[in-house]
């Protein structure tokens, strides 16, 4: 397998190179077509001849060339060569540079210094200070870590799973019965503010769906405050961060089980392979792998960027801080009490926590089928 | 001997029945988990006002009512900025949002994708990390960017940033990656295309799939903003923010809130109801290779 995907990264190396000289070839080929065109004399089956001899003799030329040159040289030389590509991708980096790399370094900046937006007073440097006060002082940070990674360490692996096993179990419908299913599945986390609904069917008083059957039945007395309950609130905002986690990974799944080659099943049938589970391990999984890992950067990314939800259904801050996140912290500091120097230390906290989960999760599933 | 069993007139191997009817109901249970609340909100939205507060709550509706869409509405021309206003401004913002990005994204997917700069696994590579974190690291920071810039207040402040969104580009870049051959632009710029007439006659008409999606992404993402920490003036407030404080309005609004919330979520599932096939052809190139 190693050995195999090294020759690939060869070849494909060696593709690239020759893709590079044939588009200087082709430029060479395309002044002599032209002058071709202008003396009018030669005809076109000649222009090809000496346009494949051209090509031929410059990708000779060319690898002396790339030799000769140092990598400095020879990256000024491609930069010059596709400066077109430049213009085309400036506009879209400026704005995701200013708007999503800069913050996350502006974070960092900040973070050692005490900016405070209200007193507008600031003391450029104080070090390590924030983070010493995020760990070693402020219990309701350390509060809000603990919640936000059970939160992400449950919703985050079962998204998951319920996402591959749903997508994974619907590909053998026929595809219109699947498109009905996957609309079904995927409908809530689209369709946004829907989920306030829960907070209907789980309201405090006699009116909400739970209560009103368990009253009916008798299994409770008095109505259940649910989402105010520091018993239930964070089990409820789990069930309902799992209704709408149904998402852009399990569109990625149901994709990538579609254009698995249908022939490896049958191979695999006749090499002895004896029911769907170890068609799943052996086959689908390891084909898989390319979506598997997207799909967790996306679940990952979902279960720990959940703070709206649980504020709007829990209220902001929830009672007891018991669905108290690092969000709501950001929230807090951020935009209620405008301490922007501690408020981007938990950004960059938070920024650390979900690249580290990302990076982790990524090395483990580099393993799947191996 | 090998089980075989005839499905779809094709043959499948390796499926028990004893499975495939354990997964049919595990796809039951959950079809209904997730089917119910949907089918609550509807069903409250129909309910006439005596229904509607009927104990024990009832599961189905005796007499369907379109009243409370009419509700809405009358509570909604009396609000003090006036109804189009809100959508305007939600319209605006999707728009110009979705276009630009579509515009900027589309660019720099082909050129990433297609074109060999030196720099362009960097930038990839940073395009791929900006997935893993959300809007909230960056809210801060781009609060103070934007006051600087003096966008506050300003539909902008919600439009600009949308631009640079990555996950479009992400899905953009790996279908063409796909999807486009090399021979084929290659042949275009033979023929004395410039690259961004490659981009434009050739590119683009074969990446028609994952533009819809782009469009999909950045259309349920800013059809959905409500209320934003950079705007203050009511009259620059979104459909979502006007509707949840219709929502906020207690039990008395109950059946107009539930009408509000039909109304909101049928617009991003029509959308994706026409183009799903498209998204999934998208979504199958959307693999990470490492």
């Amino acid at each position: 397998m190693e050995n195999r995907k090294e020759l690939n990264d060869v070849e494909a190396v060696e593709e690239q190179e020759t893709l590079q000289v044939n588009s200087v070839a082709n430029e060479n080929a395309k002044v002599d077509d032209s002058s071709a065109q202008a003396s009018d004399t030669v005809s076109e089956v000649s222009v090809g001849e000496e346009a494949t001899g051209n090509a031929k003799k410059t990708e000779k030329k060319k690898v002396v060339a790339r030799k000769d040159m140092t990598w400095r040289q020879w990256t000024w030389h491609e930069m010059k060569r596709n400066k077109i590509a430049y213009l085309m991708i400036a506009p879209f980096m400026f704005v995701f540079i200013l708007f999503t790399v800069f913050p996350v370094v502006l974070s960092l900046v900040l973070s050692f210094t005490n900016f405070n937006m209200l007193e507008f007073d600031w003391d450029i440097f104080i070090g390590i200070t924030n983070y010493t006060r995020l760990f070693f002082e402020d219990d309701i940070f350390l509060l809000a870590c603990k919640n936000t990674l059970v939160f992400a360490m449950i919703t985050g692996p079962v998204s998951y799973i319920l996402s591959f096993l749903v997508a994974w179990f619907i590909n053998e419908l026929s595809p219109r019965i699947r498109a009905i299913v996957t609309l079904i599945f995927y409908a809530p986390s689209i369709s946004g503010s829907v989920y306030l609904i829960w907070a209907t069917l789980f309201s405090d008083d006699a009116y909400g769906w739970v209560n009103g059957i368990l009253l009916d039945l008798g299994l409770i007395d008095s109505a259940i405050l649910w989402f105010h309950d520091e018993r239930y609130a964070m089990t409820l905002c789990i069930v309902v961060a799992l209704w709408m986690s149904l998402g852009t990974a399990f569109l990625s799944f149901i994709a990538g089980l579609q254009t698995i080659n249908k022939s490896l099943f049958e191979a695999a049938a006749v090499d002895g392979i004896k029911n769907r589970w170890q068609e799943l391990w052996f086959i689908t999984l390891p084909m898989m792998r390319p979506q598997l890992m997207f799909g967790a950067v996306m679940a990952i990314t979902g279960s720990f960027g959940f703070g709206g939800v649980v504020t709007a259904l829990c209220g902001f801050p929830s009672v007891n801080y018991s669905c108290h996140t690092i969000m709501h912290c950001l929230e807090d500091y951020g935009s209620q009490r405008w301490e922007v120097g501690y408020a981007s230390a938990i950004a960059f906290v938070l920024f650390l926590i979900m690249i580290g989960a990302n990076t982790l999760v990524n090395k483990m599933l580099s393993k799947v089928g191996q | 001997m090998q089980k075989m069993r005839v499905r779809n007139h094709q043959v499948v191997l390796n499926r028990s029945v004893g499975g495939d009817a354990g997964i049919a109901f595990f796809l039951i249970i959950m079809g209904v988990f997730m089917f119910l609340p949907m089918y609550y909100v509807i069903i409250q939205s129909l309910k006439p006002l005596d229904e509607l507060w009927v104990f024990p709550p009832r599961f189905y509706v005796q007499h369907p009512t379109a009243k409370n869409f009419g509700d809405l509405f009358t509570l909604l021309s009396d609000s003090w900025v006036p109804f189009s206003r809100y959508i305007f401004n939600t319209v605006f913002i999707t728009a110009m949002g979705t276009f630009g990005n579509l515009l900027f994204s589309s660019l720099a997917a082909y050129a990433i994708a297609k074109i060999p700069f030196p720099g362009r696994k960097g930038c990839f590579w940073i395009i791929q990390r900006s997935l893993m974190f959300t809007s909230t690291v960056t809210a801060i920071a781009n609060f103070l960017t934007l006051s600087t810039l003096g966008l506050m207040d300003n539909l902008f402040a919600i439009i600009i940033p949308a631009w640079g969104s990555s996950m479009g580009l992400y899905l953009m870049k790996q279908f063409m990656d796909s999807s486009i051959s090399d021979d084929v632009l290659e042949s275009a710029r033979l023929d004395g295309c410039s690259e961004f007439k490659t981009f434009w006659v050739i590119a683009m008409p074969m990446v028609k799939p994952a533009w819809l999606t782009l469009i999909i992404y950045s259309f349920q993402g800013l059809w959905n903003t409500g209320s934003s920490q950079y705007i203050f003036s009511e009259q620059l407030k979104t459909l979502n923010y006007a509707i949840s404080q219709i929502t906020a309005g207690g039990i008395a609004r109950a059946g107009a809130s539930a009408a509000a919330t039909v109304i909101m979520m049928i617009v991003p599932i029509l959308v994706f109801i026409i183009s799903q096939s498209n998204i999934i052809e998208t979504m199958a190139s959307s693999g990470m290779k490492d």
